[in-house]
């Protein structure tokens, strides 16, 4: 069953670049799905269409549609800040708001009026937990979040997002300033994440994504070259550009 | 840097409030705009009439005595002209000087004295400065020069240049710290001593901002009022020949502020000094774009080398 | 950063060209004389300024005691206290701050976070860098023709106070908006996506970083407004007051211009009381600085990025 239908996404910046090019693909439901390539593909844009933060962006033109379940996201009409709940993301360098850590994860909650104390703890933990952050941080919770180490910081981003209880989460590069015991703790709470939520992945290298995809699509210079179960794309890829590109002949 | 959608695109609002909130502050920002063309509203509509009641020859003739209808500006401008030109002999040397010994020059315990002992002239009222020019200054030039008085405007020359210091040293000195380590490593690897790559290298690539911070300065000396009134002697003379500076004068605001307060609404002589406070106006406005011009076609300058 | 071989100070080597060895010895003499200059010129430039400051604590002193400091004149201001003064410029500093504070942040907010970089805003700071430049008697000018006499308040201190925020308001604005700007970008982003609106981020997250730098450039902008004469002298500074004001519609004393009068218009007026009266004026701007810088360097050694 397909979470998110990406139906022939053309897209635009003010500057004329034309970052994505008639993608068509599907997202499939309760899976990691990688986006990957090398830098300028698209990749990124992309899963900034997904909860609109493309509009915060010079863009001039976006045409084509994406849905979700089903739905059309890029609708005027739509409830863009019911939306970016629904579909949390981690960008490339953890970004910590400058409070506690209790704050950080508490912050998205409080955005919607929730002011039940109880509710709020309760979130809080459930999502440490979910990022395989609880145990480092349960007794200093109430210390700034800056002061957690870089690997840890980027757990928090995506206890911060899951705290919303979204249906998708996004991850662009999540691990590409981390260490690898950072990046390898990242990887395994995705893992255990994908049991309930649609995990869409941009892997910061061929190896990550390598392992981490259930399915996985190729960019190139905006265009979708080629997508479909992770092991097929890496290990017989029907393109001969997707063969180049794992093979290291060029990126 | 926006947190928020461009033109055009739907803004999500979470209720009425955010967006009364909304509009309030869109019209806030504008709010600049509207006190400037109030302000020159105001001076026109009150300063207009001088052209009106007073005919020009006898406008910009050379004698101010208002008691007998008199209401020549030319003394009036040719003091604050000759106040501020004497200001600005000393404030630009010793302000670019200062600027460029706090940037270039200066160990770094010596810049964490001198930058706040700027901002601590900077932050002095002028009312005190003119105070001490009045009880200090004038005697001491009176007694240095052998004058008549010493109410003269040289003391009002060199307090401004006091006033316009912090002005000058505070713009200069970011604009000499703009300028990139490449700039001056590269010259003193081709066999510059520093003094030369201040001076052939640095000063120049902060040029506009240096010059930016001349102007303002200019700007600041010219619209400075309770100083020079307090020192300067307030004679309304044509001040036009060299020994003027060791005389006595009087500028524009000067006038405005000693006379406003014992003049009747709406007479002739209300009206010359708001014609006056409109003259002031537009000098600190040609100043101001002036000096936006020069930053801006500075930045045009660079961004096409740079693209 | 050496060369090899020879150095320009080192002794002349037989065989050596001698023009380098004078060039050299008078680039660095040219150098060293220039050096001094400009140390003599920023001393130049500083020491005027301990003198004053030193000068006037030195004078004022003797005067300063708690009945001047909390009692009201006598004998035509040659005696007694100056508390009306204080006060009065204490209501203006208040009155410049109401006004301000609020129109100045939230301008701020616009430029900074709603307004997009085109004409329009290019005019508004044209107008902001206008607004600051305008001399302070042609404000005293405005605030007479606008508040004073057509909107009829008369000489008080609201119309002072409105008078002043106007000249205020650049500074506020200027200093608001760098502050704002200062908040990283990373921020909005994030909080855009946990699902906040513009306002929400700002309130939440961009304004309350934004608050140490907001407060510095207030108290800068306050500190210039309770020490500036000439925007008062017809909007609402009197001299001769017979108690303290009693409403904003009230003509006030002010501490610069008391010490204006005091200095030129009162004969037989005592030294001391003079310097006593520069020396409080002097402290209240100089402490509201000193505040200021404190605001400053803590804010940005608890700074969270």
């Amino acid at each position: 069953m397909d979470k998110i239908v990406v139906e022939n996404l053309t897209l635009q910046y003010e500057d004329g670049t034309e970052s994505l090019r008639g993608v068509t693909m599907a997202i499939p439901a309760q899976a990691i799905t990688v986006l990957f390539g090398p830098a300028g593909g698209g990749k990124s844009s992309l899963l900034r269409c997904f909860n609109r933060l493309n509009d915060l962006a010079d863009v001039k033109a976006v045409s084509g549609r994406i849905l979700l379940d089903g739905v059309n996201v890029l609708d005027p009409a739509v409830d863009v800040v019911a939306l970016r709940r629904k579909i949390g993301m981690v960008f490339a360098r953890p970004v910590v708001l400058p409070f506690s850590i209790r704050g950080n994860l508490t912050y998205g909650l409080e955005l919607m009026g929730e002011r039940d104390a109880r509710r709020l703890t309760e979130a809080v933990e459930h999502s440490l937990r979910l990022a395989a952050l609880w145990d480092e941080v349960h007794d200093r919770l109430d210390d700034p979040a800056v002061a957690l180490s870089g690997g840890q910081q980027q757990r928090l981003c995506l206890a911060r997002s899951l705290a919303l209880q979204p249906e998708v989460i996004l991850l662009d590069e999540p691990t590409s300033g981390l260490d690898p015991i950072s990046t390898s703790k990242v990887e395994a709470a995705l893992q255990e994440l994908k049991k309930d939520y649609t995990i869409v992945l941009v892997p910061h290298s061929i190896q990550q994504a390598g392992r981490t995809a259930d399915f996985a699509a190729f960019f190139l210079q905006g265009e979708l070259v080629e997508s479909g179960p992770g092991k097929d794309l890496f290990t017989h890829p029907r393109n001969k550009r997707t063969e180049d590109y794992v093979t290291g002949r060029f990126g | 840097m926006r947190a928020h959608p461009r033109a055009g695109a739907a803004e999500p609002l979470r209720n009425w409030q955010e967006a009364v909130l909304s509009r309030v502050i869109r019209l806030s920002g504008y709010s600049a705009i509207v006190f400037v063309g109030l302000i020159f509203l105001f001076l026109v509509r009150e300063g207009l009439p001088a052209l009106v009641e007073v005919p020009l020859a006898d406008l910009f003739s050379a004698r101010w005595y208002p008691i007998e209808g008199y209401f020549g500006v030319l003394p009036l401008i040719t003091g604050s002209l000759i106040v501020t030109v004497g200001a600005m002999a000393v404030a630009i040397p010793f302000g670019i000087g200062t600027a460029m010994f706090i940037s270039e020059i200066a160990p770094r315990w010596a810049r964490e004295v001198l930058k706040p002992m700027v901002e601590l002239l900077g932050g002095l009222p002028s009312v005190v400065l003119g105070f001490l020019g009045m009880l200090v200054l004038s005697p001491f030039l009176r007694q240095a020069l052998d004058l008549p008085t010493g109410l003269t405007a040289l003391a009002g020359s060199l307090l401004l240049a006091g006033i316009a210091l912090p002005t000058i040293v505070s713009i200069a000195e970011d604009a000499l710290d703009a300028v990139p380590k490449s700039y001056r490593e590269g010259a003193l690897a081709l066999g510059a001593t520093r003094w030369q790559t201040m001076w052939g290298v640095t000063l120049p690539a902060a040029r506009s901002g240096v010059l930016t911070a001349v102007m303002l300065g200019i700007g600041r000396a010219i619209g400075e009022t309770m100083a020079v009134m307090m020192v300067t002697g307030n004679a309304p003379v044509l001040a036009v020949r060299l020994a003027s500076i060791v005389a006595p004068a009087r500028t524009m605001t000067a006038t405005i502020a000693a006379e406003m307060g014992e003049v009747a609404s709406g007479s002739t002589h209300y009206h010359v000094l708001f014609f006056i406070g409109m003259v002031l106006f537009l000098i600190s406005l040609a100043v101001n774009v002036a000096a936006s011009a020069v930053v801006f076609r500075q930045r045009t300058r660079a961004e096409r080398v740079l693209s | 950063m050496r060369a090899p071989g020879r150095g320009r100070g080192d002794p002349p080597v037989a065989g050596q060209p001698a023009r380098y060895r004078a060039g050299a010895g008078r680039r660095f003499r040219v150098q060293r004389l220039g050096f001094a200059l400009l140390t003599l010129m920023a001393v130049g430039t500083v020491v005027p300024i301990v003198l004053v400051v030193a000068h006037v604590l030195i004078q004022g002193a003797p005067a300063i005691s708690w009945e001047f400091l909390s009692g009201l004149p006598r004998d035509g201001m040659r005696q007694g206290g100056i508390l009306p003064a204080i006060v009065g410029t204490f209501y203006l500093t208040l009155g410049t701050a109401v006004f301000s504070v609020p129109l100045g942040v939230a301008a701020a907010i616009y430029l900074s976070e709603y307004a997009h970089e085109n004409a329009w805003t290019r005019l508004i700071r044209v107008a902001i860098i206008n607004l600051a430049g305008i001399p302070s008697v042609v404000y005293g000018l405005f605030g007479l023709g606008l508040f004073v006499l057509f909107l009829r308040f008369g000489t008080s201190i609201l119309a002072a106070s409105l008078t002043l925020s106007i000249m205020t308001l650049p500074v506020i604005i200027s200093a608001s908006e760098e502050a704002l700007r200062a908040v990283p970008q990373a921020f909005r982003t994030v909080s855009v996506s946990l699902g906040g609106t513009r306002w929400q981020t700002i309130r939440r997250v961009v304004l309350p970083q934004a608050v140490p730098g907001i407060l510095t450039g207030v108290i800068l902008g306050l500190e210039r407004a309770a020490g500036e004469t000439a925007p008062i002298l017809f909007t609402g500074a009197a001299f001769f007051l017979p108690r303290l004001p009693h409403s904003p519609l009230d003509a006030t004393m002010a501490l610069p211009y008391h010490l204006f009068v005091i200095s030129t218009q009162v004969p037989e007026m005592p030294l001391r009381i003079q310097y006593g009266t520069a020396l409080v004026l002097i402290a209240f701007v100089l402490g509201m600085n000193l505040i200021a810088t404190i605001i400053r360097s803590r804010a940005r050694a608890r700074r969270q990025w």
